[in-house]
């Protein structure tokens, strides 16, 4: 028998590309927290990771004194992509966006506008409101975002070609909070990429948005305060290319065994066609 | 000349080496200090003329946390941090031994958790015994890891001792010399940050701190309060004065502090305790750690022996200067190049 019998329903495989860049690898990672600029050079290695984010500092911009870390960074390989954390308003975030173009010479920008301090909400009219004006002005902005339809359709309107919904709040490691949510999300936009880009606790948590569809996953806090963050970059790499095979492979999809299935009166169960049974299912 | 060191037999000196010393922060007075005991002739020489304007060391806690701070380090930290304690606890009696705590809000408990379960060296205490250690916190916090070996002095004191010390070991130390004198034996570069010129991946990494003081606030240790994003600690430094540090942020910026900084310091001193709303602030300013991309320090021999390098301490110069110290000693001695924290270039 041919090993080469294309599996009859694999999904094609997409590849993974952002503004127009192909990517190999759909985790991203981020580069805060860590416990030496070594460990997250090891960190990025081990996941793979073709985009790191960083945010950049006012205190860094300043005479670009904070040079010798971000070489360290750039000296990754991965691409660079800043971000406007911490910013509470548009004209915050659109300034740092500045900022960084100029340091890391990059246009892309993936854009936070946070609605409070402690929960690290998108703050997401001050999100729209900025990525508008940062699309005019030629970035290329990765917006982080709620699971919220209409936000997500107006920042698609304003010129951004990809979307950040979050997972759960920043840094809160619950995995996925509202599934129906993203899931929704997903079924709307099948062709735009969605990353998910908070909340991730655990591989799982990052397996489990694969499997839903996602494109990417980006992680932080749970790689660099992992108790080894080398080995759990791998653990992360690992989840996020089974997460994505599985997606492409084609869940079997769950059924409820709790409550028997009703035979139709008369009918034995062998002759019953199986509930979801589809043709050349098998 | 690098010959080691003779000494007759009641352990007169007769020659040795003569060394100069370049930089009078922590690590450099502690070179010059241990050193001078042995009996090598030693000049210390600063930059600047008064004694610690430009030096990092001045911005320190000063807290000697080897438990607490070992887990973001590889493992040998551990018992370097011991041996640190150790030639401290031997040279400075005024350093307090307290031990210190560690605390979160309710909310944060998972944070506290997490810190007890990636350290060693600590017990946990329930409000009671930590309304017992600490009285002011009672009723403050349902719980708190002790680290009972741990110790704390004021910065500007441990600095005066030290230099009282290294001038009453025989070093002879000048302030206001930049170009150092170059006939020495061997040259000991101790000059923090500022040999990023000559160290390729030296950086420096902001630390921001405030000092108050308090006529009701009564703490005995540092305390350190966890929050996920800016953990924060407070050092009493005696007569009501409290150090509150330190932002950790990724630049060679000296800058003046933000207001951002400012806020998450002075809102973190007070969620830890609300006496602080009355305390007044003495001082606020920023200094820069130097450090390697490992965050360890590193004493890097180059020119056979002529040129030595000690620098790279990061967030534990303090804790770890003497051990520094005892290595460059021990190299200078035998040559040893055992030492782990030893680069022979
Ligand atoms: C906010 C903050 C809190 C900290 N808390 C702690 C703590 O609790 N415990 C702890 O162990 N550590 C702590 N640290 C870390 C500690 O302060 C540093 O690791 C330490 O100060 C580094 O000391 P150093 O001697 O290498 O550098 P420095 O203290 O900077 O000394 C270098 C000296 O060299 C001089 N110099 C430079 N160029 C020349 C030249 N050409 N000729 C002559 N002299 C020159 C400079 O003027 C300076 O005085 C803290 C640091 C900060 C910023």
């Amino acid at each position: 028998m041919s090993m080469n019998v294309v599996e009859p329903h694999a999904k094609p495989q997409r590849p993974f590309a952002l503004y127009g860049v192909d990517l190999a690898s759909r985790l991203l990672l981020g580069t805060a927290q860590y416990p030496s600029p070594d460990v997250l050079a090891r960190a990025v290695e081990a996941s793979g990771a073709s985009i790191v984010t960083v945010s950049l500092r006012r205190e860094q911009a300043r005479g670009r004194k904070g040079e010798r870390f971000l070489e360290l960074i750039e000296a990754t390989g991965a691409r660079v992509l800043p971000n406007t954390a911490g910013c509470r308003t548009a004209k915050e975030a659109i300034t740092t966006a500045h900022m960084a173009r100029e340091v890391f010479g990059t246009d892309w920008v993936k854009l936070e506008v946070i609605a409070n301090d402690d929960t690290l909400q998108p703050e997401i009219f001050g999100l729209v409101e900025a990525a508008t004006a940062l699309t005019q002005d030629g970035f290329k902005v990765l917006p982080y975002t709620t699971e919220d339809l209409s936000i997500a359709e107006r920042l698609l309107a304003v010129g951004c070609e990809v979307l950040m919904p979050w997972g759960s709040p920043i840094g809160s490691g619950r995995g996925l909070a509202n599934r129906y949510a993203l899931q929704s999300l997903r079924a709307y936009f099948p062709d735009v990429p969605l990353i998910i880009d908070a909340g991730i606790g655990a591989p799982s948590h990052a397996a489990d948005a694969m499997e839903m569809g996602y494109d990417a996953v980006l992680i932080n806090t749970a790689v660099a305060k992992a108790g080894a963050p080398v080995p759990m970059a791998a653990a992360f790499a690992q989840a996020i290319e089974a997460g994505r095979a599985a997606f492409e492979a084609g869940l079997m999809g769950a059924r409820d065994m709790a409550s028997p299935s009703t035979p139709v009166a008369g009918t034995p169960f062998f002759d019953l066609p199986p509930p979801d049974s589809k043709p050349g299912n098998d | 000349m690098r010959s080691p060191k003779l000494t007759t037999d009641d352990t007169k000196l007769v020659t040795s080496l003569s060394i100069i010393v370049v930089g009078a922060g922590v690590l450099g007075l502690w070179q010059a200090l241990t050193l001078a005991r042995l009996g090598y002739r030693v000049r210390l020489v600063e930059a600047s003329a008064e004694p610690f304007a430009g030096a990092a060391s001045l911005y320190g806690g000063v807290m000697l946390a080897t438990d607490r701070e070992a887990k973001s380090y590889p493992l040998i930290f551990r018992r370097l941090g011991r041996e640190g304690m150790t030639l401290w606890r031997a040279a400075c009696p005024d350093l307090s031994c307290s031990g210190g705590l560690v605390v979160a809000s309710a909310r944060d408990r998972s944070d506290l958790e997490r810190f007890a379960r990636d350290t060693q060296g600590h017990e946990t205490l329930d409000a009671t015994k930590l309304a017992h250690l600490e009285p002011e916190l009672a009723g403050r916090f349902a719980s708190a890891l002790y680290f009972a070996d741990e110790a704390h002095m004021a910065a500007p004191a441990a600095m005066k001792f030290l230099l009282d010390e290294a001038r009453g070991a025989g070093s002879d130390v000048s302030f206001g010399v930049s170009v150092p004198p170059e006939d020495a034996d061997t040259i000991i570069d101790c000059r923090g940050l500022a040999a990023r010129d000559a160290l390729a991946n030296l950086r420096g990494v902001r630390g921001e701190r405030l000092i108050v003081r308090s006529r009701e606030v009564t703490l005995r240790r540092p305390i350190q309060l966890l929050h996920p994003r800016h953990s924060l600690y407070v050092v009493p430094w005696g007569d009501g004065r409290y150090m509150i540090g330190a932002t950790v942020i990724e630049t060679e910026d000296d800058g003046p502090v933000t207001v951002r900084s400012a806020l998450e310091l002075l809102g973190g001193a007070y969620a830890l305790h609300s006496g602080f709303a009355e305390a007044e602030i003495l001082e606020i300013g920023a200094g820069v750690r130097p450090a390697f991309p490992d965050n360890m320090p590193r004493v890097i021999v180059r020119d056979g022996g002529r040129h030595i390098f000690v620098n790279g301490a990061y967030r534990n110069g303090y804790l770890l200067a003497p051990v520094l110290a005892k290595a460059v000693a021990e190299y200078l001695e035998s040559g040893a190049r055992a030492n782990a924290l030893v680069e022979v270039v």
